[in-house]
This record gives C-alpha cells, structure tokens and sequence, in this order.
C-alpha cells in the first residue's frame, strides 16, 4: 500500500469500544455485533465470544482485552473497517480501560433499561470524555417487562448531557437496533486522524503472554506504520525489540503485511516478558523515533497486599513457578518470597485490587492446582518514624514497635456512590462506619444521588462492596479512585491462639475502632475454628495488652460412636468429608485453622 | 460363603426424637404385605446356615406375636442358626407373650433399648417407655431364661448430668447384664431434635463434657466388670457381639429388609427405603435392591483398617496380610508410624490398635488410613 491508498482506507476505519455496567449487556451487544457483521458466524460463536478466558465467562465480567476487526457494509453502500475494542467491567482495571479508550474514536454507551446509569458507568463516561470520544448512547434490555427506556434515555440526557432523542432503543438479546447502532458508528465515531509517513506512534492497550510466541501486545497505530522486520522501541522502558509478526483479531490471529494509521491489531516482537510491553507506553521505530510519546502511560502499581503460602509446604517451589508464569502475562502483579511463622514459605503478592487478587489466588488454583492459604489483604502503609525516616509496610506483621513510631499514613481514596435518594441514610452511615469523611453530595436527578466520601483505602478494600451491596438491596454502585495519603492514628492488633502470635493474622487497625474489632476477630474465630483437642484461648493485643479473649472448647470426642445398621458407605462419606475439611487446613502451632479464618479476620459482622 | 444376615423392621409405634433409621409409623402401614416381601427376599438367600442373625429396627417388637411367629417361623426354617441370634427390642413391648414367642423359635439374644434410667431424658429422647418397663421386661426374660441381653444406653444427651450417667451405671451393677452399647447422642438430620435446634427451640451444650463421660464409663464398665471391646460396646467375657463383630471384622453379611446393608463378595449394596416402594418392586420385579457399590481393593483396604481399628484388640497384622496378600507396612507402614508417633495408635502382638488417647479422635485417625 502506498500512503494515498493508506489515507483512503483510514477514512472507513471507525474505531470504537462498549462502555456499560456489568451486567448491562455488554458482551451480548458485542456478540450481537459481531454476528451482523457477519465476522463470525454463528454456529462458530460461543455465547460471549470475546471473553476467552473461562473464569471471565464464569464471573462475567471481561478481564483481559480484546480487539476484533469487523467488516461493515453500510446503507450507504461502502464497506467500512471497524474496530471494536473490550474493555474490562471492573473498578480495579480502571487504568486498561482508559488505555483501551485511547484507542478509540467512538463508545457505545450501553444503559440497562430498568436500572439506568450506574456509578461505574458514569467513571466510564469520564474515562470517554476525557479521551473526546464521540458517544452513543444505547439504552438495552427494552424487551424486559421492567423496562422503561424513556425515563432512562431522560436520565441520560440529565446526567451525562447527551440528547435524548439520540438514544438508540435496543435489546442485545433479541437482536433489536443493532443496525441502527452499526449505522450509527459509521455516520458518528470520526476516522482516526494521523499521518501514515510519520514516525510511528503505536499505543500499547493490552499485552498478554503466550507460551509459544511471547508476549502478544495488542496495539492501535496513532501515526507511521509498522511491519514485520522493523526495529522498534518502547518509548517508556527504552527497550528495543524486532518485529515478527503484525496482524488483526477476526477474532482469530490474522496475520498481515502492516498496520497502518487507524488500525487496531496485535504486535509480536519476541517480547519475553509483558513488563517489557507495558500497558499505555508507546511503540516507536527505533531508527526514526517520534519526538514525544503519547499521552497517558502510567506504570500500574499494586493497591492491595496479601501473603499466598501453599497449604502444602512442599509446593513453595510450585508456587514460585505458578506467579513467575502469571507475571509474564500480567505485569501488575508483584511478589516476592516472605516467610511467616504462622505459615511457613510463602509470597507476599500485590494486587491492583480485591477481584484481582481473587483472580490471581483462583488462577493459581484452579490452573496450576496449589491449594492457598491467604492472608487478609493490606494496603500500603508510611510509618514516619520518630528518627525521620520514613518506611512503607504492606504486611502487618512487619509494623514496627509503636514506641519507634511518630505516626502512620494510610491511602485515601475518593469514593463515589450512587444510590436512590431513600438509601442515602444507610450509605452515609456504612461510609462513616468506615471511617470516611464526608465531601459531598449531589443530586442527578428526583430520586438519584451521587455521595461522595474519602475513605482509607483499607476500608474500602475488605468488604465495604458487599455491605453496601446489602445495605441498600443492591441498588447502590461504587466507583473510587485514589487521592493520596493521609495520616492515621493506627495500630498494629495481634492475635493469639493458644497465648501464640499468629503472624498471619495481624492486623492494623484504627486505635478507635481497636475494641470492637478485637471482640468481633475473636468471636469469629471461635465459629471458624474448629474445637481441638485441648482448649484454646483466643486473644487479640496492642502490644502487650490484650484488649479480647475468648476460648475456643476443647472437643468432646470424635469418633463415629454410632453403628448405623452395618451402612458403612456412610461411614466412609464422613471420614471422607473430614478428610477433604482437613486438606483445607493449616496447622498453626497445635492448632488447626482453616483457611477461611485468614480472610474472614477483617470483615465486620452486620450488626 | 456369607454367615451373617441383618434383617430390618422399619416399623415403630413411636418415632423417637433422635432416631435417623428408616423407620415408619406402624399405624395404617402394610406390615402384613411387607413382611410378604422380607419373606421373599431372606428365602432367596443361597445358604442354608447363618453364624449370627440379627433382627433390629425400628422396632421388632412393634410386631404382633402372629406376626412375629410368621416371620421367625421362615427365618428359622430355612436357616440353621449357630450362634448368636438377636432381637431388638424396646422395654414396654417386649410382652411376656411376644418374649416367649422368640424364646420358641431360638432367639437367644435380645437388644433391649433401654437408653436411660431417667424418666424426664426418655421423654426428651420421645421413647414410649418408662422406667418401671425396664424392669419388667428384664424380669420377663430371666423368668423364661433368656437371659443373655444387652442393655443398650445412650449419653451426651440434653440436659444430661454426671449424676444421671452415675444412676446408670449403678442400675448396671445391680441388673448385670452380659452386655452393653453406650452410645453418645448425635444428632443427625432428618431427627425430630435436629429441626428442634434447627428451629431453636433446642440448644446443644457446647459446654458439654462428653470426652470426661466417654472415659468416665469406660473406667466405670471396666470395674464392673465389663471391658470396653470396640467405641460403644462392652462385655463379660464371651459375650461380645458376635453379629456386630462382622461388621468390624469387614466380613461379609446380608441384609434384608427395607433400607438393609449388606456386603457380599466384596460389593456393599442397599435396599430401596421406602416401605411402600419396597413391597412394590418386589412384587413387580423380584427384586429390592437400590444400589450396589462394588469396593476395590484400595477400599476394602481402608475398610479393613477403620472397621478393625474401632476394635480395642485392633486389626490382625497377618490376617490382613493374608486377605489382601500383600503386607500391611507396603500400604500403611508410614501412616502407622505417624499415627503411633502421635499416640494414637499401638503395635502389640501382631495387632495394631488405636490408644486411649487415639479412641479420643478416632475420626481423625481413621480419616488417615483414607488412600
């Protein structure tokens, strides 16, 4: 291709992403996209065809991206080139998708029907506006009976400010206005601008690791071109790497000769590892740079701490093997070897968030079938000691002695909700309980309300979501960003079993809040842990002050005492019940615990 | 060839309260059509000579003497009984009648649920009789001579206290009888006390001291005369549990009955539970059973192991090396010597058994010889 040719065909390229709250039909309008387009057939669809990764389609919610090139043949006559771009559904992957919205032109602003704007896609909306993305407001599920798609259209208009009467009607599912939305891309989302003979700005939005070809990026081209044979380099980490392969998702690998301003497709560079290819840097040529890189790369930092010790202390090494696989495909998660008494060998990991560190701890599970304990996850905390030096701690354990301590900074982050003004009651006192401090509050419209709070990260990270989900009968959704630190008046509360420091079951608390936690740590516990053979008191201490105890009985007995008529099946299906309650286990000292009391330490009990 | 046969009567008068058996109330039940179909099926038993028989429940005695007569008149017909033959039998129902109903057929052993010797416990337990039954059912049965029984007792019950296991055992001193279960309450589901607490109407005693009154009637029976020889069970010499003992011996048995268990030729299988769909599929099909579980080697092992162990003499090194022809050491050496370690188990004699400290958390050793 010549750069006439390339500028011709940069004209019919529209490049777009679907915005929506989960659950609001985002990967069935993508699906229903897909096959109208006639990109995929059908019958070689499988439902959600874009999330490919199994746990994605078993929480339904997209984790990793994807791009797929789709060909459209308009009314007007004219095929078009779109590129449609996932993006993930959830809070802790806010940075990908605004990456992933960089490399947009457009959005399909997908709104439920019945349930309207939610926080988390009016973060998104943000997240759009910010990158001028033109939108497209599609209001979904118009075929349910609690639909009521003019009010929300209404609500769109009042809250976002796009004009009501351009909201599309629609319904994924039964395949309603998916043409008026494809028509709408193309007469809307404006053809990518760039130049074709410029250095090459390429901007990373994804990279995922393959065992066979190395680290896969997948990459929109804002200005230049790139083939197969070029030097390029990573604008942020300087490194430099040739390329293989380029090509475009159909959604199958396709590769092609190059990729050109406007095209949206995957880069292979015999990458090892994607730390090297990192999510929002830009690709340039290595013998004709750009002068500048795009905007917007940050390097992604962990949020939220935990130690991961196999059950099994035999599988350390397994373990090490299974997070050095995960890191080369995930360049957010951090590790390094941590020993606790508690435990034993283990890694304290980071995480970008709660449900990325569940994803992690089930991946390595489920693929690599290490059986976890887990520690309750920490945030990041700066100690300011009294000789004014400053450390950060992410593991309790590890806070040093109150007497060498000047004071403590915790994160802080700037929590939105939006919630039907009759449970702003209930989010004001769930947030004060988590020790937030009220900024403001806003109404949107006659019923919703915007309450917004900065609250410790350390709050927010255990089980604020699911409080708040009960708390206001799940209409309540949340969006946070972080804002900083601020200082604390924390302490460091330990447990005791059987007058024994459990390291792993430290924690820091606010000193205010230290008693009630403690008796509530402690009560849970006992319920948790199962009677030993002896009695077991359980302690929780500031220091050496223990500020709640309880025991935990010893057992009666434990012996099927019973005959049960000669069934010995059912004796067998106790025993083995109790075997597979024990591999779940870790023994502490003399005492057994099972792995849900290291989690279970922070979370409040509804009172 | 298979030497022992259970035979089941899942009727009762009264369903007690703890009780998770397959059991009916007998009222409006077809007892007559099923003992039609228990008939037909122990007749379809190849062997002609049972070692030990053992007639349990619900509640055998809830038969009329008729009743009875017919079915022991089969049982008895067709099988020569050589050893031990039992019947369960609750306190008020084991009428002079009914008792010389068995003792002329040749039950010579019977089962005699008296669980407590206090009146408030049987009726939180729901059991039909009371105290002075106990007595008269005893003193029918030495009037007529049968006098080898088992005084079956249970303890961990609700509102139980030291003194009332005291009073039993005290009641044991004073009526000596050759043998005695003591089982601890568990509440199962599908029980009258588990919807109770369920429900909260009914508190468990978290605070109970079950293990200090588990080893408070071991020591008690043992000076009295009766040495434990498995968890629950206690004897005079030579009158253990012949019938019990094939289940901890992992021998083979029959069993008959809605809701039966039997082992033969290494495959465990069970009837269909339901009294009426019992009758039904034997009449329709010739046949009642529900399921059968083929074991593998690897499970009769475990068996062997968890059964023999529940044994105090434990499990014969040579005799599961003769079973599975394969020494026990190449299978279980290393959890043996875990478990011994540990103190909960012993080597003595050629046997291996579990400790005192180890009969505690059987559970938990027993789990261990899991493959």
């Amino acid at each position: 291709m010549n750069d006439q040719e390339r500028l011709k065909r940069q004209e019919k390229i529209r490049n777009f992403s679907i915005i929506a709250h989960i659950d609001h039909g985002k990967s069935t309008l993508a699906d229903r996209i897909l096959e109208n387009t006639k990109s995929v057939t059908s019958r070689e669809m499988k439902a959600q065809l874009l999330d490919s990764m199994d746990l994605e389609r078993e929480r339904g919610i997209t984790i990793k991206l994807n791009a797929v090139q789709l060909k459209y043949t308009a009314k007007d006559g004219e095929d078009y080139i779109f590129h449609l771009i996932d993006t993930p559904g959830h809070v802790d992957f806010t940075y990908e998708v605004s990456r992933s919205l960089a490399a947009c032109e457009g959005a399909v602003l997908v709104v439920d029907a019945a349930q309207g704007i939610e926080a988390q896609t009016l973060a998104n909306v943000y997240l759009a506006l910010d990158n001028d993305l033109e939108l497209i407001p599609v209001i979904n599920k118009i075929d349910l009976p609690a639909a009521d798609p003019d009010r929300i259209a209404q609500e769109v208009e009042d809250v976002i400010g796009l004009d009501k009467d351009e909201a599309i009607h629609a319904s994924a599912k039964a395949n309603i206005g998916i043409e008026e939305i494809l028509e709408r891309v193309v007469e809307t989302v404006p053809a990518p601008a760039g130049d074709p003979s410029a250095p090459l700005k390429a901007l990373i939005f994804d990279s995922v690791f393959d065992p066979y070809r190395g680290v896969i990026s997948s990459i929109r081209i804002m200005e230049g071109t790139v083939k197969p044979g070029d030097k390029i380099k990573m604008m942020a980490t300087g490194k430099e790497f040739e390329v293989a392969e380029v090509g475009i998702n159909t959604p199958k690998p396709l590769p092609v000769k190059e990729l050109t301003v406007g095209d949206v497709g995957y880069l292979m560079a015999s990458v090892k590892n994607v730390s090297d290819s990192r999510v929002g840097d830009t690709i340039t040529l290595a013998n004709n740079p750009a002068e500048t890189p795009l905007e917007g790369y940050k390097k992604m930092n962990p949020m939220v701490y935990c130690g991961i010790y196999p059950i099994d202390t035999g599988k350390y090494n397994d373990l090490r093997e299974a997070l050095e696989k995960l890191e080369l495909n995930d360049s957010s998660l951090v590790y390094e070897p941590e020993t606790s008494q508690a435990l034993g060998f283990g890694f304290r990991t980071g995480f970008l968030g709660l449900l990325h560190m569940e994803i992690v701890q089930e991946r390595i599970e489920r693929e690599f079938g290490i059986e976890l304990i887990a520690t309750a996850p920490s945030v990041i905390y700066e100690v300011y000691m009294t000789d004014g030096s400053v450390i950060t701690v992410d593991n309790p354990a590890e806070m040093p002695d109150p007497q060498k301590v000047d004071h403590i900074e915790e994160p802080y982050v700037k929590s939105t909700v939006m919630v039907p003004s009759d449970y702003v009651g209930a989010v004001m006192e769930l947030c004060q309980k988590k020790r937030g401090n009220f900024i403001n509050m806003d109404y949107l419209d006659d019923i919703r309300v915007n309450i917004i709070y900065e609250i410790p990260l350390s709050e927010v990270v255990f089980d604020f979501f699911d409080q708040l989900k009960s708390q206001t009968k799940g209409y309540a959704s949340f969006d946070y960003e972080l804002i900083g630190y601020q200082e604390s008046r924390l302490v460091k509360m330990d447990i005791l079993l059987n007058n024994e420091k459990v390291d792993a079951l430290s924690v820091i608390v606010h000193r205010d809040f230290a008693y009630d936690r403690g008796k509530n740590i402690v009560e849970k516990l006992k319920t948790l842990i199962p009677r030993q053979q002896f009695e077991v008191p359980v302690q929780a201490a500031i220091g050496n002050k223990v500020i709640a105890r309880t025991n935990i009985k010893s057992m009666g007995k434990n012996v099927l005492s019973k005959c049960y008529g000669g069934d010995i099946s059912r004796k067998r299906k106790l025993l083995e019940k109790q075997k597979e309650g024990k591999k779940k286990m870790k023994a502490v000292g003399n005492v057994e615990i099972p792995q849900e009391a290291f989690l279970s330490v922070l979370k409040m009990d509804e009172e | 060839m298979v030497e022992s046969l259970y035979i089941h009567i899942p009727f009762c008068n009264r369903i007690c309260t703890y009780c998770d058996f397959n059991k009916v109330l007998i009222k409006n039940q077809p007892v007559d059509d099923y003992l039609d179909a228990l008939i037909r099926e122990i007749e379809m038993i190849e062997e002609d000579r049972m070692k030990t028989i053992f007639v349990g429940g619900g509640t055998p005695t809830a038969l009329t003497e008729a009743q009875l007569a017919r079915l022991l008149e089969v049982v008895t017909g067709k099988f020569t009984v050589t050893d031990e033959f039992t019947f369960e039998a609750n306190p008020d129902e084991l009428t002079p009648g009914k008792l010389d109903v068995l003792k002329s057929f040749g039950v010579n052993r019977i089962s005699l649920g008296v669980q407590t010797f206090n009146e408030d416990l049987l009726k939180v337990l729901g059991r039909s009789h009371g105290y002075d039954d106990i007595f008269n059912a005893i003193s029918h049965m030495e009037k007529i001579g049968l006098d080898n029984y088992s005084l079956d007792l249970m303890y961990n019950l609700p509102g139980e206290t030291m003194e009332d296991i005291e009073d039993s055992l005290r009641h044991v001193e004073r009526l000596k009888p050759k043998h005695i279960s003591w089982y601890s309450l568990i509440i199962e589901p599908h029980t009258v006390f588990y919807n109770q607490i369920r429900k909260g109407r009914m508190q468990v005693d978290d605070d109970s001291a079950e293990g200090e009154k588990y080893f408070h009637i071991i020591e008690s029976l043992e000076k009295l005369g009766y040495p434990q020889y498995e968890i629950s069970n206690f004897s005079t010499a030579q009158y253990e549990s012949a019938h019990n003992k094939t289940y901890w011996l992992n021998e083979s048995y029959y069993g008959a009955g809605a809701g039966s268990h039997g082992y033969v030729d290494g495959t465990r299988y069970y009837n269909i539970k339901p009294v009426n769909h019992y009758i039904q599929s034997m009449q329709e099909s010739g046949s009642v059973v529900k399921e059968t579980l083929p074991l593998d080697e690897k499970a009769r092992m475990e068996e062997e192991m968890f059964l023999g162990l529940r044994m105090n003499r434990g499990v014969e090194v040579a005799r599961f090396n003769r079973k599975f022809d394969r020494p026990m050491d190449d299978v279980y050496g290393t959890v043996i010597e875990q478990e011994i370690e540990k103190g909960h188990l012993e080597e003595q004699d050629g046997f291996i058994s579990l400790t005192e400290k180890g009969r505690l958390v059987g559970n938990t050793v027993f789990m261990e010889f899991l493959l």
